[in-house]
């Protein structure tokens, strides 16, 4: 059964390395649904988490065929796993004047922030997990969507979880 | 270009050493894209270093230049490209490390014009250490105690062999399993040689063309032992009919190997030969040892009667059969030469009628099927093993993909032996033509082939030909006895087929018999 799964691969820092794991994905048919890059505080090193999608087995290989990418440092698969997981989405939607005190009420109940305004549209900044996110679409919806800009999900194990 | 990398394949497979070729930038490295996916395909240590332009020029389209790391990155273990004449011994000590450890594989240098004319003072670089490159050999004994288990067990077992023995060259530890324990054993394409061929325990090649015997056994055995293989298609047929009724250990030191295309019940990580070494032990520690080597009489005489029934088989009559040449081939050589094939029937007719007996013997692209392979290949082999024969068995259509390769021969003074099966035909996809597509032979009739004879003699090369059955032994003879590359041209029957044949996607079990 297909299902999706946060990765978070540690990896030297050398050029060609995010090329090799697109390179990955795309030659096997893998899909990468997100996918984030950045330095971790370790100078040389740097964490890519990834949504990815796929039954247990296709999985286990997504995970083996990383791990054996020479500058792959590590592979940590969240999915089932106690984590923290954010994603920052920028939304730019229309916002009649009619309309702008139910989208500050939404704005609002979502700790989110409006970041940028005109007399015709609002850009909304929100940080959260994929179910805040998708609940937060569906409410603005309504309105009309102009644009979307997303980071795609970051992810961090729970310190709970690790120390039990 | 692209010959310098099948040679240095060659080379590797003949020594078991990682070959090494070099080619300038642009088009030279362009064309090493196939034989590094040739050699990535069968995980053969290669390290290829190829020209690119100066490094302040990168980028911006310049004379030859090639995004060669980009383009070589699907198919190379590893490549680099050196941006500094500092970094250089250290990168060159790196690829040779990463290109013969663990499972073995090609690794490209790219090295741009300042960088190769650049001047630095040499120190020794440090032994290299890898911290996310770590593969495991010594595998866990707990497993491998499991697999002693099974053997005990197992009533109708089979050992099968692939590529990963003959590249950590595991055969002697791997003939003292099968011998011990009284397995039978087969193998891909890749593991010819990986157990002695003449031995009775030895079941021939499995898959598509593999042996009655051999498929017929893997299909009813109750206990797999596979070592070093990565169960292609080629090999498994229809993967939920593959040896049903077994359970399935797998060795080997790459984990993606394991679980890809078949599920096994018993997955061992490790080096081939380590992993059969310490098998090997646990098995003399058993106290009721005594019987093993007799074990399974019935098993072995069901595998007798597979043999005896339905044999490999050709009917050789007044046109020249190509089995019949490489049969004589193996006689006249006794199965001492080293043999390269190209790809089609010439390649599956070697793996059928030579018999291997050593790793290093049979040198042929399996992975990736790559016609004009063979040539190079046998080049490169005969360059590192001079005092050897060395012949490369080939198709009329592959032999024309790489025949420049001669005045190399020539050149270097290697004499190497090319034995033509001359069917005017691209005959393995005129085979399945036939089989399959109602004999709607498209584009695979030569309606012109070169006269092979003068063109060996263009090259300063020796050829002969044989035209009758009886012309064989003859022409074969002479050919071997030649101390410079010689062609030998045999016309042999247009539409032979290779048999056994399992038709793609059914179950092996399931063969077409001549
Ligand atoms: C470079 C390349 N092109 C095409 C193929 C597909 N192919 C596989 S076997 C074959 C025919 C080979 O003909 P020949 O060399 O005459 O060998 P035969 O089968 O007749 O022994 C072809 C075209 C291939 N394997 N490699
Ligand atoms: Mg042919």
């Amino acid at each position: 059964m297909t299902k999706k799964h946060i990765l978070s691969i540690l990896v030297d820092n050398e050029p060609g390395v995010l090329s090799r794991i697109a390179g990955l994905f795309s030659g096997r048919g893998y899909n990468i649904e997100s996918l984030c890059v950045a330095e971790t505080a370790e100078p040389g090193e740097s964490r890519i988490t990834m949504v990815t999608a796929g039954d247990t087995l296709i999985l286990e290989q997504i995970k083996k065929q990383l791990n054996k990418l020479i500058n792959v440092i590590k592979v940590a698969d969240m999915t089932d796993q106690d984590f923290v997981e954010r994603e920052l989405v920028l939304i730019k939607i229309n916002a009649k004047a009619e309309h702008r005190a139910e989208i500050l009420r939404i704005v609002d109940i979502f700790r989110a922030q409006v970041v940028d305004v005109s007399p015709e549209h609002y850009t909304i900044s929100i940080t959260g997990d994929a179910d805040k996110i998708t609940a937060i679409f569906s409410l603005l919806k309504p309105f009309g969507i102009r644009e979307i800009t997303r980071t795609g999900s970051i992810a961090m194990f729970r310190e709970m979880k690790n120390k039990n | 270009m692209n010959r310098a990398g099948h040679a240095g394949d060659g080379y590797a497979r003949a020594t078991g050493k990682p070959g090494v070729c070099i080619v300038t930038s642009g088009p030279g490295a362009t064309n090493m894209v196939t034989p590094l996916a040739t050699a990535q395909m069968d995980s053969i240590p290669l390290v290829c270093l190829s020209g690119q332009v100066a490094t302040k020029v990168i980028g911006n389209d310049a004379f030859q230049e090639a995004d060669v790391t980009g383009i070589t990155r699907p198919c190379t273990k590893w490549n680099y490209l050196v941006k500094d004449v500092k970094d250089l011994a250290k990168t060159i000590k790196e690829a040779f490390h990463i290109a013969r450890s663990g499972r073995p594989g090609p690794v490209l240098i790219d090295l741009p014009k300042d960088v190769s004319i650049g001047k630095t003072v040499f120190k020794e670089p440090d032994d290299v250490v890898l911290r996310s490159y770590n593969p495991t050999y010594v595998p866990n004994r707990k497993q491998l105690q499991k697999v002693v288990d099974l053997i005990k067990k197992a009533e109708k077992p089979v050992i099968f062999i692939g590529g990963g023995v003959i590249l950590s060259r595991a055969h002697k530890e791997l003939t003292e399993l099968a011998r011990k324990t009284n397995i039978p054993v087969t193998g891909t394409l890749m593991g010819l040689g990986g157990y002695p061929a003449p031995d009775p325990l030895w079941l021939g090649m499995l898959g598509m063309h593999g042996t009655y015997r051999a498929n017929m056994s893997v299909s009813e055995c109750d206990l797999m032992i596979a070592v070093g293989v990565r169960f292609d298609d080629r090999v498994t047929g229809k993967t939920d009919e593959f040896a049903t009724n077994a359970k399935i250990v797998q060795i080997d030191i790459d984990p993606t190997s394991i679980q890809k295309n078949i599920q096994v019940d018993l997955p061992v990580v490790g080096d081939c030969k380590i992993s059969l070494e310490i098998l090997n032990q646990m098995i003399d520690q058993e106290e009721d040892m005594d019987d093993f080597a007799s074990r399974h009489p019935d098993w072995l005489k069901r595998i007798d009667e597979w043999k005896r029934t339905t044999p490999l088989a050709y009917d050789q009559k007044d046109v020249i059969k190509p089995q019949f040449v490489i049969e004589k081939l193996y006689e006249l050589t006794k199965g001492d030469a080293i043999i390269t094939t190209e790809v089609g029937q010439n390649q599956m007719w070697t793996a059928q009628y030579y018999h291997f007996s050593e790793p290093g013997r049979f040198i042929s692209s399996g992975g990736l099927g790559t016609m004009g392979f063979g040539l190079p290949a046998a080049v490169g082999a005969q360059a590192a093993m001079p005092g050897k024969t060395v012949v490369d068995i080939a198709g009329d259509g592959s032999i024309q993909m790489n025949i420049q390769e001669m005045a190399t021969a020539i050149q270097y003074h290697l004499p190497v032996k090319i034995v033509i099966l001359n069917n005017g035909f691209l005959g393995m996809v005129r085979q399945w033509q036939q089989l399959f597509y109602d004999k709607c032979y498209s584009s695979t009739k030569f309606q012109h082939t070169p006269d092979f004879v003068k063109l060996a003699e263009a090259y300063g090369a020796v050829g002969l030909r044989a035209t009758k059955p009886e012309e064989v032994e003859k022409v074969l003879k002479e050919g071997l006895a030649c101390d410079r590359a010689v062609i030998m041209d045999f016309r042999v029957e247009p539409e032979e087929c290779v048999y056994p044949m399992v038709p793609a996607g059914a179950p092996i079990s399931k063969m077409l018999l001549v």
